[in-house]
């Protein structure tokens, strides 16, 4: 739910947005990254989110050295005592035991890092490249392109973000992986591109940029030279934010019976909206460990996230 | 504080289901082990879905028949926890050597909840009324009709075909006769469908029963269908109160046969299965229908009655033939010892689950008992299909993830087991999962996408027609067998043999024939689906077909 | 500016006819369908050809539309394909049952989300400061299904103290009058009826308030800490004025100004939320519906006026803050 980040942003999601935009880019991109890190290291808050998410995407990246097994193979140890009302346990083999079909769970719960990074970054990716190409458009072109596509982002950031995956969902003729990735990315459109258009107006304005275009510099390289650069730092703190709403609301479409079909593939929400919610009574680790698994990770990444943005907050540079 | 006024107002509520509770002991005092007593109080039983309308005929579903059960009754009823038949409102019937004319001898002295008698001329109204049903909107609404009749007087469908209904004549009060065209092996089990119970001619005239209303693209149903509806049966219609999902029936006083012993019969829908056990665990309904496969021996454990239906469904997994790899039955034959349906049905399969070897349960006419079995053998799987040079095969297998039916309660878990054993003897499997109405029936049985795919089917009534004979009495874009006429015939001339013996030799030769010969399809299993009441429940017997009548249920507190 | 608000209008009108367009010709040529919905596992070729000509989708789909749009011109958005039931009187069954619980939802976050984030203000940097911080954090990282599957586990299981599921306690003989069922009682002096409506709303209101009252804590923590250093309150510290007098005339005055707006921006992840609380709790309210009417079939009346009630409701709130701005500040112009 994408507005648990706009509402942790502040009071007026939009002026915010434009407003700590601004601030990344008033002072140029660089050396604000710098002095940002600088403190980014003293801040507890930072280096536990940081330790976080840098475990995962570990995990994730080398999942098939650590996890003991394949995860979807089903194993005939595993199998033997399955019954649809009892899931064998842990053993010395398989530490958490069985999933419902006989494969090993902790192996799944180590792949599933990796589909889960897969999704969020994916999913983020997508609604970063959009909402940066529109706000970009919108703050490079002013006028009534702007206004278009303000009013077009005023409607999508209004409507509920569930209730648009869910249409999406609906609205595609079946769901898979690509259904829930693009509805949850289409979700954060608005907000990066809020967050650009902003960094951008500022700029327009600002030296640098009047000194490119004095020297005969062109529009376009202005743009993708000067501007997009320093608006960068932005929107890479509203990423990892963005991150951790990604996640959940793909869980969240699992959970509706909406989301990824493919039980084969190991992936946290997946296995919590649909094993974890259907055995809940045999085998209550099913949901356990995912959800623990979410919680930690959308944790990480809004810690990280929150850390970052107070870094470039120029409230906090005094 | 917060605290405090929490628990005021547990209590109070406590205080206020203890009052009812006690208002409900007060009028069971009364011993319920004589047939007729009546114990009174309000059985409360959890469904899984919302009703269409009660008008039965309009109907097709679960869901819609199990009220509508509760407030009519068939000429012809099953005996309650099996698919045998027995008298209902006809007290016996027989039929001519051809099948074609059938007598009913009526039940005396009964009456429809409105007053009005409940007579021969009243079975005929029903006969006549869905025999000349008029407009799209209502034919296309009379599934079961058209299963059993054909054809209506006049087709809004000129494919439907021709009606195997002729007529109805009420020779005296108690004395029907109806006349058919032709026979078929649905009669007399057809007679007991839910779908044609007899309801009261006046309601029906009154609520203007017939009045489909096609508004835009979807249906209106008359004010008898969904206010005023009127059968014989042991419950009257009290009302559905749509935003609490409650649907209430009230016991009615004069019924014919067992009086109904609660005074009440509150029916609450809960689509989700999980709520429906919470329900159940919080003593807030007596009853729920169709609980997880997962929670069954759980909710036995904690005192919980677990009623097993006997299984009346057959899951299968569907071959197209559209391939051209798959008209050669070896390969359908390796995909049969491929599959190790033992394990599936250990693992996955519903308490009482058992492998299926036909596409019927045994308890149907002309199961025979040795048809050609398909063991799980990996290794002649695997030379079955070098013999046929079908190695390094290639399958699209379609299934629906977000369904769950009685035969088929996990289709995502099926699909990926029953998978892993065809990619372990080498044959590809490319899943591809469709909503169940978002695409999957239509694409395989519309548009015959696939080369596999999982579906089953539920019995309506004891007739090997009603299995074998809707899968593969003619040919199907499902199975892609449009050219097994040599089955269709064989098939055909099984359904329309009167003769009992020679009828179930026919079946059984058919089955044999389908498991050897022709295997369109492989039989996976068949799963009995459950019911769950608490202990205080007495006298709901689990029926095959689902058929639950609650006349003889009462609640002990 | 009346001017304004006709041309507005129009062109509100014009952005409704086109996606309802939209809307009516992608969900119709969506794969699947209530023709498939409504046979079953019973479809036969004859049968769906009946059917789809009685639900006249043999038409032009441009002919279908137009139908369409005749009847929605007097009122009449069809009927529900499932029940029958008409479209407009299936979604007014849902709305106060989701507005219900969406404002006890906000009740709680509002009631318990102001004064923690006003407390970890004063103790900024302390324990009860650091705790509250860790809850929100918490709060926005659960999944707020498996909250409520464990609250509901745990309250309706393990201790019963709250029922599982419903509105009201099934067989209970309430009188319905506008459909919120705690008004209701409240108007029809049901007392009993009353408390049993607010003992099935709190759980369901729990686990919808979490994110809501996360969020509202830390609004609240960060304004009161903005108004703490204002020139003013410093003012009526150094003046001594008695702390509870700042507190009340100058603080939670100033700081609930912003958390006024949040709420109000809140109504969304309120709306997301609701979905799947309804879900876990069997609620009947407009999430159900909702997904009820995409995996139950394809529900196209339902559907389609759900969507369009939903782009309605969001343009003319867009339309309404324009104008109010216009109307706040000469300055802004009103396109």
């Amino acid at each position: 739910m994408s507005e648990r980040s706009i509402g942790l942003l502040g009071d007026r999601k939009k002026a915010r947005l434009e407003e700590l935009a601004r601030a990344s880019a008033e002072k140029g991109g660089v050396s604000l990254f710098r002095d940002a890190l600088r403190r980014l290291r003293r801040n507890p808050v930072a280096i536990i989110g940081a330790a976080i998410v840098g475990l995962f995407v570990l995990v994730a990246v080398f999942a098939p050295l650590i996890a003991p097994h394949d995860p979807v193979q089903r194993f005939d140890e595993l199998t033997r005592n399955l019954t649809v009302d009892s899931i064998p346990g842990a053993s010395a083999e398989h530490p958490l035991g069985s999933d419902p079909l006989g494969r090993d769970f902790l192996s799944r719960l180590i792949h599933g890092s990796r589909q889960t990074l897969f999704v969020g970054v994916l999913a983020t990716l997508i609604g970063l490249s959009l909402g940066v190409l529109l706000g970009a458009i919108a703050g490079a072109f002013g006028g009534w392109v702007d206004v278009v596509l303000m009013r077009l982002t005023d409607v999508m950031l209004a409507l509920p973000s569930l209730l648009l995956a869910i249409t999406l969902v609906a609205m595609a003729s079946r769901s898979s992986q690509w259904t829930v990735i693009f509805a949850v990315a289409i979700v954060n459109v608005p907000i990066f591109a809020r967050l650009l258009r902003g960094s951008m107006l500022a700029q327009r304005e600002s030296d640098h940029v009047l000194a490119a275009r004095a020297l005969g510099v062109k529009e376009r390289n202005i743009v993708l030279r000067h501007m997009l650069p320093n608006s960068l730092t932005a929107v890479i703190v509203q990423a990892t934010l963005t991150f951790a709403v990604a996640i959940l609301d793909a869980a969240a479409l699992s959970f509706l019976g909406l989301g990824d079909p493919d039980i084969n593939r190991a992936e946290w929400g997946l296995m919590l909206g649909v094993d974890g919610q259907r055995y809940f009574d045999v085998r209550p680790e099913l949901a356990y460990f995912p959800a623990l698994a979410i919680i930690v990770v959308a944790l990480g990444f809004t810690l990280l996230g929150e850390a970052m943005r107070e870094a470039i907050d120029p409230k906090n540079r005094r | 504080m917060q605290a405090r006024r929490l628990r005021t107002a547990v209590t109070l509520a406590a205080v206020a289901a203890l009052a009812v509770g006690a208002a409900g002991c007060a009028e069971s005092d009364r011993s319920d082990d004589s047939g007729e007593a009546k114990t009174g109080g309000t059985f409360i039983f959890a469904g899984a879905g919302d009703p269409k309308n009660f008008d039965p005929i309009f109907n097709d579903d679960g869901e819609s028949f199990r009220p509508i059960r509760q407030m009519y009754d068939t000429l012809i009823q099953h005996k309650p926890g099996t698919a045998e038949l027995q008298g209902g409102l006809a007290e016996s019937w027989e039929h001519d050597p051809d099948g074609k004319v059938w007598t009913f001898k009526l039940r005396q002295g009964v009456k429809f909840h409105d007053g009005t008698p409940f007579n021969a001329t009243a079975v005929c109204f029903n006969f006549d009324r869905w025999y000349n049903m008029k407009g799209a909107a209502a034919q296309s609404q009379m599934i079961y009709y058209m299963d059993v009749f054909g054809g209506f007087a006049k087709n809004e469908n000129p494919d439907a075909g021709k009606p195997v209904y002729n007529k109805c004549e009420a020779k005296d009060d108690g004395t029907a006769v109806i006349t058919l065209n032709q026979y078929k092996g649905a009669f007399p089990g057809a007679f007991a469908l839910t779908a044609l119970s007899i309801a009261s001619p006046d309601a029906l005239k009154k609520g203007d029963a017939d009045t489909v209303k096609q508004n835009g693209d979807s249906f209106e149903y008359s004010s008898f269908a969904t206010s005023t509806p009127v059968g014989t049966g042991p419950f009257t219609f009290g009302g559905w109160d749509k935003a609490k999902n409650e649907i209430t029936l009230n016991r009615n006083p004069d019924y014919f046969g067992e009086k109904a012993k609660v005074d009440k019969l509150i029916i609450k829908i809960i689509k989700d299965e999980n709520t429906r056990k919470q329900e159940l665990r919080a003593g807030t309904v007596q009853g729920i229908d169709f609980p997880a496969p997962a929670d069954r021996k759980a909710l036995s454990g904690e005192g919980f009655q677990v009623l097993d239906r006997p299984a009346f469904n057959i899951l299968y997994l569907g071959i197209n033939q559209k391939n051209p790899k798959l008209k050669d039955l070896r390969v359908r034959q390796a995909i049969a010892y491929a599959l190790n349906r033992q394990q599936l049905v250990q693992t996955k399969g519903p308490g009482g689950t058992k492998v299926a070897d036909e596409f019927m349960p045994d308890t149907v006419l002309g199961y025979a008992p040795d048809v050609q079995k398909y063991e799980y053998n990996p290794e002649k799987a695997k030379q079955l299909l070098k013999e046929a040079g079908a190695e390094g095969l290639t399958l699209n297998f379609y299934y629906p993830p977000d369904v769950s039916r009685p035969y088929m309660p996990n289709p995502q878990e099926i699909f990926t087991v029953l998978a892993n054993d065809l990619q372990a003897v080498g044959i590809k499997v490319n899943g591809v999962p469709r909503p169940w109405n978002g695409g999957f029936k239509d694409d395989v049985q519309q548009f015959g996408k696939q080369d596999l795919h999982i579906l089953g089917w539920t019995g309506d009534y004891n007739d090997p027609g009603n299995f074998v004979g809707t899968f593969f009495g003619r040919g199907k874009v499902e199975f892609g067998d449009q050219a097994m006429t040599e089955m269709f015939d064989a098939i055909a001339k099984a359904d329309a043999t009167v003769d009992e013996a020679a009828k179930k030799a026919a079946w059984e030769q058919v089955n044999r024939d389908i498991a050897a010969k022709w295997l369109p399809a492989v039989p996976v299993w068949h799963a009995p689906p459950a019911i769950v009441v608490t202990k205080d429940v007495k006298g709901v017997v689990a029926s095959p077909l689902t058929d639950e009548r609650f006349n003889t249920v009462s609640v002990s507190k | 500016m009346l001017r304004v608000i006709v041309r507005r209008l129009l062109q509100l009108v014009v952005t409704l006819i086109a996606l309802s367009a939209l809307i009516f010709i992608w969900l119709r040529n969506l794969p699947g369908g209530p023709v498939e919905a409504l046979l079953g596992e019973r479809a036969t070729p004859e049968r769906r050809a009946l059917l789809i000509k009685a639900l006249g989708y043999d038409q032009p789909i441009l002919v279908q539309y137009g139908k369409f749009m005749q009847r929605v011109l007097t009122g009449d958005f069809g009927n529900s394909i499932r029940s029958g039931d008409p479209v407009t009187e299936v979604i007014g069954r849902a709305f106060p049952a989701t507005i219900e619980l969406a404002l006890a939802a906000m009740i709680i976050a509002v009631g318990l989300g102001v004064p923690l984030g006003y407390l970890a203000a004063r103790w900024r940097g302390r324990w009860p400061d650091n705790l509250t911080i860790a809850g929100t954090l918490l709060g926005i990282s659960i999944p707020i299904f498996f909250l409520g599957y464990l609250l509901k586990d745990v309250f309706t299981q393990n201790i019963h103290w709250f029922p599982p599921s419903g509105r009201v306690t099934t067989g209970l003989d309430n009188t319905e009058v506008t459909g919120f069922f705690v008004l209701d009682s409240l108007l029809t002096r049901e007392f009993d009826a009353t408390a049993d409506a607010l003992w099935h709303l709190i759980l369901p209101a729990v686990t919808l308030a979490t994110i809501p009252l996360a969020v509202i804590v830390r609004i609240t923590r960060a304004s009161v800490l903005d108004v703490l250093n204002e020139d003013y309150v410093r003012t009526a510290e150094a003046k001594g004025l008695r702390h509870r007098t700042i507190r009340g005339r100058h603080i939670l005055r100033n700081a609930l100004l912003p958390v006024v707006t949040t709420i109000g921006l809140q109504t969304g992840a309120l709306l997301s939320g609701a979905v799947l609380t309804e879900k876990v709790y069997n609620w009947g309210g407009l999430g159900t519906l909702i997904t009820d009417s995409i995996t139950g079939g394809r529900d196209y009346p339902v559907l389609q006026a759900i969507i369009l009630l939903a782009a309605l409701v969001f343009v003319m709130v867009n339309l309404l803050v324009d104008l109010s701005y216009a109307f706040i500040d000469p300055r802004v112009r009103v396109r």
